[in-house]
């Protein structure tokens, strides 16, 4: 799997850009960083839009980001098939790009939150979920402050209908989001947007699990076989 | 408008002026010392420059007379790089690598406005790491408030909470541990304090000071506003009195996102090599950056105020000069490095301006309009403010409150009333589960997380190919000190020690933040004096320097003080954090092993405190000694893998350390008390130099055979459950304890989202 190169972006105010890269890394993949100002993917095979406070979340979360440099062939990108992934804060980025459907709010309790989360995995014909099975319950850190889920009526039942949520929250809702959901993909499933972070969940020393790894893994398989 | 600026000329030629030098918080022997330095009356600007340079806060003139034995009493030690005196102190841990540790407090700020006072605490004490080179890794918030069910806690509390994770999320630094700490002392008085850590490599160490004739003076980071002005001088170095007017102009706001840039266009520059000093701006501002930088370098500077880019155009010379405006540095540049650091200021979207240049003149000089408005020898300003010799005294009650040991308190004496006694412990607000606050940070981000709260110590990894690390633990029981400061300082040490030992950490250093009351009263110095004495002649005993500090005075409301709270910090190194012992019970069969001796010594105890409102008597007996030979057992268990967990044994002893054991991964034991032991003393009391460890049946003999080879003493008391089985304590006078582990994590964890949430 190794030379597979998997962009990582890092916008000002990006935090978990070095965690998303070193994910890669042990996933056996080869991290490239990606410039927020730069209009260039460098020919990488997937991206990673990492967790954190892109512009300060100052407006509203992710709107800034959406307008840098590097989002105009990022889109392009994506809706050619590029597979990416947007973790917290880079789901929100994904979301005020229109690559994904809905939006994410503050929590309903108004805390940031962070813990250790079980997921469901829900749908694993995603770029970034083949590697698990369906169903599979997961634990990995979920951090956030804007991290509820929320889409009109029709469109959460599109996702649904569609097997487009990917994985979902349980034993507790962290942050009131609609359905449980904790990640949702696009139509064609190279786009996913996760709220819990799965790039800390890669080692044993430092993540409360290695259950995060599956979805680097997914995309180096993905590659591989594509 | 037009306002007449005060310039060196005016000075000399109006030497009759009245100057609000009391409103700047200056003394009237001050004041004159200033025009003796100066041999005319300071400008306004000077003036404003001085006042906020000898504050209490900035000078330290009430504590340096005492602080100097932290220096004088330094252990033998090669692992300092830097000691005392600059941003932070930076501690060698192997392999070329360097770490810079320091705590300070933000407690007034914090009270006026707990947002922005907590979450500038933070910004704060990450640029004081950042310019010492390092990249900033963790953070961690000694907290203390007043009691729990107190309206003005319900105020204060979740404000700073908020703040620090509002702040230290934003900027990407993992919070690791800290303390939370309720007790009426801190009502109207809580204490905010933020302890930051960094790493870097050896040859990254910088510091501040202004070389080499010629070379530029830059000024990057936010633009410089009118909030905080005076911050250190009003607010941090007086007390509070009822009635009195509102100081929340003298509070700073924070834009974490600007610190964020901050930090990484800092590390770019440093890495490039385009910085000859660096300074960070805290409190005090314009005016402390450049005169220490100054009298740290050739002595001369020269500034152009008008340069200064700033947020509020109406702001008059004097206020730029004391603005503490946060996210903010300063670089002395070499004249023909200067473009590549602007270029690296525009990557990063970090306003930066060329203020000025470093001369050999001796003397700071500041320009404005054109006109000299500061002309004084930088030294002055910086280094030689005034020291006071504060007079002490032994407090008048320190007898009477020593006489009232709690021999006389009822104690249980039956299973069924330890049972209640543990329950109402773990539920209390000092005892119970902080997670209600800890789930507010961010403990992952960076990725090198090993242990976080609630385990004895944050341990995080510094090299990610050979697992060297650090563990880090802040401690310190008031109620102890202030039964006897000098012992109390010493406990403190003892217990952050002993916390970082127990992680499997070497203890290589020292940080502190000296809470007190105001140093002008004789029985508050008193305690300052015989805390820094306790504190300096142990850490001279367990070998560990103190590399840096901070103190908070004028912790009091009226006429009443906090309880002494010396805050210390303690920095170990591990070889390979793949091996650090975690607290939790994990495996079935393990046995458990108490180390150390339990004596009868409840003063100044959780249940003391929680069951019967007591403080009097003596505290815990310190022996470091055998706090040493623990530690050692400890480090060489973790090194060579021979026990599966540790905890430290402190607040609340064996039970509440069994408890926490427990709850941890919800895994039970049986445990029991030892034949001949009084059950309540074996339970309740707060020995120190005592841990509790887990071993496999197999290494029992190799643990034991440690402990004895160190001489402490090492005792099987029960063994490890399978999980989610009951926490048993047998021999509890007429019978066994049972303790469901659902009951004992529903006691510990209502207790705070049922007062904050």
């Amino acid at each position: 799997m190794s030379g597979m190169r998997v962009g990582v972006i890092t916008f000002p105010g990006s935090l978990d850009d070095r965690d998303a890269a070193r994910a890669v890394r042990v996933a056996g993949g080869d991290p490239v960083a990606l410039w927020h100002a730069e209009a260039d993917l460098h020919a990488v095979d997937a991206v990673v839009i990492p967790g954190g406070f892109s512009y300060g979340d100052y407006l509203r979360c992710g709107a800034i980001a959406r307008f840098a440099p590097v989002m105009e062939p990022l889109v392009a990108a994506a809706e050619g098939g590029l597979p990416v992934l947007g973790i917290c804060n880079g789901f929100q980025i994904l979301c005020e790009t229109h690559l994904l459907p809905g939006a994410l709010v503050r929590n309903d309790h108004l805390h940031f939150i962070c813990r250790d989360q079980r997921l469901r995995i829900e749908s694993t014909d995603t770029a970034w979920t083949s590697s698990y099975d369906r169903g599979q319950e997961i634990v990995v850190p979920l951090k956030n402050g804007e991290g509820g889920y929320v889409a009109d009526e029709a469109t959460l039942d599109r996702l649904e209908g569609e097997g487009r949520v990917v994985a979902r929250y349980l034993e507790v809702n962290p942050n009131g989001s609609r359905r449980d959901i904790a990640g949702i993909a696009n139509a064609r499933g190279n786009v996913v947007g996760l709220m819990p972070h799965p790039e800390h969940a890669v080692e044993e020393l430092t993540g409360p699990t290695t259950d995060g790894l599956g979805f680097f893994t997914s995309i180096l398989k993905g590659l591989v076989e594509a | 408008m037009t306002r007449h600026t005060d310039t060196v000329t005016d000075a000399s030629t109006t030497p009759e002026v009245e100057q609000p030098y009391a409103e700047l918080g200056l003394k009237p022997d001050e004041y004159q010392r200033i025009r003796d330095i100066l041999e005319r009356r300071p400008t306004s600007a000077e003036l404003a420059m001085y006042s906020v340079m000898w504050s209490e806060h900035c000078s330290y003139k009430s504590s340096k007379v005492h602080l100097r034995q932290f220096g004088d009493k330094t252990p033998d030690t090669d692992a300092l790089l830097v000691g005392i005196g600059e941003n932070a102190g930076v501690v060698d841990i192997g392999d070329g690598w360097a770490v810079t540790f320091k705590v300070e407090s933000h407690n007034h700020p914090s009270y006026v406005e707990p947002y922005q006072g907590a979450a500038t605490g933070i910004g704060g004490i990450v640029r004081d790491i950042l310019s010492m080179g390092a990249r900033p890794v963790a953070v961690m918030d000694p907290l203390r408030f007043g009691a729990a069910d107190h309206p003005d806690t319900h105020r204060v509390l979740p404000g700073v909470v908020a703040g620090i994770g509002g702040y230290g999320n934003c900027l990407g630094l993992p919070n690791v541990g800290g303390e939370i700490v309720f007790d009426p002392s801190y009502q109207g008085n809580p204490l905010v304090n933020a302890l930051c850590v960094g790493t870097m490599r050896h040859e990254d160490i910088h510091l501040a000071s202004a070389k080499g004739v010629g070379n530029l003076v830059v000024l990057y980071g936010a633009k410089t506003g009118g909030d905080g002005i005076g911050g250190v001088s009003v607010l941090a170095s007086e007390t509070f009195e009822d009635g009195g007017p509102a100081k929340r102009p003298a509070v700073q706001v924070g834009d974490p996102f600007m610190e964020k840039l901050l930090i990484e266009c800092t590390l770019e520059v440093l890495h490039a090599g385009l910085v000859e000093g660096i300074q960070d701006l805290g409190g005090a501002g314009i005016s402390c950056a450049t005169s220490e930088l100054a009298s740290n370098g050739e002595g001369g500077m020269h500034v152009v105020l008008d340069r200064v880019p700033l947020r509020d155009r109406t702001l008059t010379p004097e206020e730029i000069l004391m603005s503490e405006s946060q996210e903010r540095m300063c670089a002395v540049v070499r004249p023909d490095r200067i473009d590549a650091f602007l270029a690296i200021c525009a990557r990063w979207d970090v306003d930066a301006a060329v203020i000025g240049e470093v001369t050999d003149t001796g003397r700071l000089v500041i320009e404005w309009h054109g006109e000299t408005i500061v002309d004084v020898p930088p030294r002055t300003v910086a280094h030689d403010g005034p020291v006071y010799e504060r007079p002490y005294a032994r407090p008048a009650w320190q007898d009477e409150l020593q006489a009232d040991a709690p021999e006389h308190l009822a104690r249980p004496t039956s299973a069924g009333a330890v049972r209640d006694t543990v329950l109402r412990l773990v539920a209390s607000p000092n005892l119970a589960s902080k997670t209600w606050v800890t789930s507010q940070y961010d403990r992952y981000v960076l990725g090198n997380t090993v242990l976080a709260q609630p385990e004895d110590a944050g341990v995080i990894r510094v090299d990610e190919e050979s697992g060297r690390g650090v563990a880090i633990s802040t401690d310190c029981n008031g109620r102890f000190a202030k039964l006897d400061p000098y012992a109390g300082a010493q406990l403190a040490l003892a217990e952050a020690y002993r916390n970082v030992a127990a992680t499997g950490a070497r203890p290589l250093a020292v940080t502190n933040c000296l809470n007190f009351g105001s140093p002008e009263d004789p029985d508050v110095m008193w305690q300052f004096a015989e805390a820094v004495r306790g504190l300096a002649d142990a850490c001279l005993e367990l070998g560990t320097p103190v590399t840096g500090g901070n103190v908070s005075f004028y912790n009091q409301t009226g006429d009443v003080a906090i309880h002494p709270t010396p805050v210390v910090g303690v920095l170990g190194v591990v070889d390979d954090v793949a091996r650090r012992t975690p607290m939790g019970f994990r495996h079935d069969g393990d046995l458990v092993v108490a180390l150390g001796e339990t004596r009868d010594e409840l003063a100044g105890s959780e249940w003391a405190h929680v069951v019967h409102d007591h403080l009097g008597g003596l505290p815990p007996s310190v022996d470091l000694g055998a706090e040493r030979a623990l530690a050692e057992v400890l480090t060489a268990a973790s090194r060579d893998g021979i026990v599966t967990a540790a905890h430290d044994l402190s607040d609340g002893g064996l039970a509440q350390g069994l408890v926490e054991m427990a709850l941890r991964n919800g895994v039970g034991a049986e445990v029991g008390v030892p034949p001949g032991a009084d059950p309540f003393v074996t339970l309740f009391s707060e020995s120190t130099a005592r841990a509790v460890v887990t071993v496999s049946q197999e290494r029992l003999g190799a643990v034991l055979a440690l402990a004895a080879h160190h001489g402490v003493p090492a005792t099987v008391v029960g063994a490890v459950g399978e999980a989610g089985s009951d926490l048993v304590l047998t021999g509890v006078y007429d019978g066994d304890v049972v303790l469901p582990l659902a009951q004992l994590r529903e006691a510990a964890e209502a207790t705070l989202p049922a007062l904050f949430g």
